[in-house]
């Protein structure tokens, strides 16, 4: 017998069911227990760069909206760091770039309000274009889903980022592209996600 | 210009795969296309970060975080305690664990659960820590009951404690389950059932840990947390053109 190697093994992944709520954002799933529930302020009020809200639904194989979804955001400064040690530089007083998000649960919208990241450097060189991490969960979803989300006012730094251009088909580099539009003044980016269909956004098993 | 070690490739094989038509919601809410692997960036290998501000000392303790003053919530008293390590058995320190839960009767206090056990009063079915040092954690709770719920006309969920846990980078996020030592309704439940791998569903069930119980007070279960691990030698992999 050769000699056993003494690594763990990740523990199995469970859905987060409907009741996610209960757990993560409480308030939701009606009752007040916490000082204060997290992922609700993502930048903190020093950050530095165009505030903008970011919208969306995510949508079954039936054509759907998910109403009982919850999604995470990561993201960098206007700067292009990560509130992290190894997150490529200094953050300002308070930017945490992280979000936790619900879809209303009549009509599966969701939404949030943050800053436009910028460009992040690349795994070798060079950098990747500004994008959103999101991780969905939700009943039905056995293990979290991991996706990006660029932007569409970025199609030069879009058509150059290293992981869009992974992406073999190029007609699906679009589900990850979400589109700008304007709302009382205020950048608004829509960004539907589609689980199934010829359509199906591009998932990443990062 | 030094890389940052990537998380290790997840094991696909004990992770269940998104489509399992046994548990029916899956089949509408399971991608279809083959996922793009990543090769870890930036975007992955960090991720939040928490702290004492986050949080309260009190809210990792179920049995009195939303009861009366003097009351407590009805059910089987326990403790769930156990470390967060990573596939490298590192103790993964200072990560944020929540959990939510049903209540002895196996009724949620959310607005969508319509079972006809009653709401606790004094439970509110949800908690959270941060793990110390040595990756620790535990929680103060009672056992939850098993529940039915509309998959099969019949499916009963074993009892359950749903855990929430971060580590050091958005690539190890994971949500999961923790089970009871001998329930029988494990085997037979088509969620338990979606994981394809007999070891990895053991690795998701608590075993009774008579040595941490308090004794006239409350049972102890123990529950280990394993998240991916990364790579501790950094090995320079560049992609041409890349």
């Amino acid at each position: 017998m050769p000699q056993e190697l003494a690594y763990l093994k990740e523990s199995a992944s469970q859905t987060a069911g409907p009741y996610v709520h209960i757990g993560l954002a409480p308030g939701a799933a009606g009752f007040e227990i916490y000082r204060q529930e997290l992922g609700r302020d993502m930048t903190g009020p020093n950050a530095k760069g165009e505030r903008i809200r970011v919208e969306g639904r995510i949508i079954d194989g039936m054509g759907a909206p998910i109403k009982d979804v919850l999604l995470e955001v990561w993201q960098a400064n206007a700067d292009g760091h990560y509130a992290h040690p190894e997150g490529g530089g200094e953050v300002e007083e308070g930017f945490r770039g992280w979000g936790r998000v619900i879809s209303d649960f009549d009509t599966g919208e969701w939404g949030f309000d943050t800053v436009k990241p910028g460009a992040t450097r690349g795994r070798n060189v060079g950098t990747q274009a500004p994008h959103l991490n999101l991780w969905i969960v939700a009943r039905g979803i056995n293990i979290g889903l991991n996706t990006r989300m660029y932007f569409s006012d970025e199609a030069e730094a879009n058509a150059a980022d290293p992981v869009l251009n992974l992406i073999e088909w190029e007609n699906r580099r679009g589900t990850l592209i979400a589109e700008r539009t304007e709302r009382d003044g205020m950048p608004v980016y829509r960004f539907d996600v589609r689980l199934q269909g010829e359509d199906e956004t591009v998932f990443f098993d990062v | 210009m030094t890389q940052p070690g990537e998380f290790y490739q997840r094991d696909r094989s004990i992770q269940p795969p998104a489509f399992t038509p046994g548990y029916k919601t899956s089949v509408a809410r399971s991608p279809r296309y083959s996922m793009i692997s990543l090769q870890n960036s930036v975007s992955e290998i960090t991720g939040p970060r928490f702290g004492h501000s986050d949080i309260d000392a009190g809210d990792n303790d179920l049995l009195t975080n939303y009861a009366k003053a003097g009351e407590s919530p009805i059910g089987e008293r326990i403790i769930l305690h156990g470390r967060v390590l990573d596939e490298n058995a590192r103790p993964v320190p200072k990560t944020l664990v929540e959990i939510w839960q049903a209540n002895a009767g196996g009724r949620y206090r959310h607005k969508k659960d319509t079972y006809l056990a009653p709401i606790d009063p004094n439970f509110g079915g949800c908690g959270r820590t941060l793990t110390d040092e040595n990756g620790y954690f535990y929680f103060r709770t009672v056992k939850p009951g098993a529940y039915p719920w509309r998959n099969m006309v019949n499916n009963w969920r074993p009892a359950h404690i749903h855990v929430s846990v971060f580590g050091t980078g958005f690539a190890q996020r994971l949500i999961t389950q923790c089970y009871f030592e001998g329930d029988p309704l494990i085997p037979i439940c088509p969620i338990v059932q979606t994981i394809p791998d007999q070891g990895a569903i053991e690795q998701l069930t608590a075993k009774l840990d008579l040595n941490a119980t308090i004794p006239l007070d409350s049972i102890a279960y123990k529950f280990d947390i394993v998240l991916r691990g990364r790579r501790s030698t950094l090995f320079e992999n560049r992609l041409e053109g890349n």
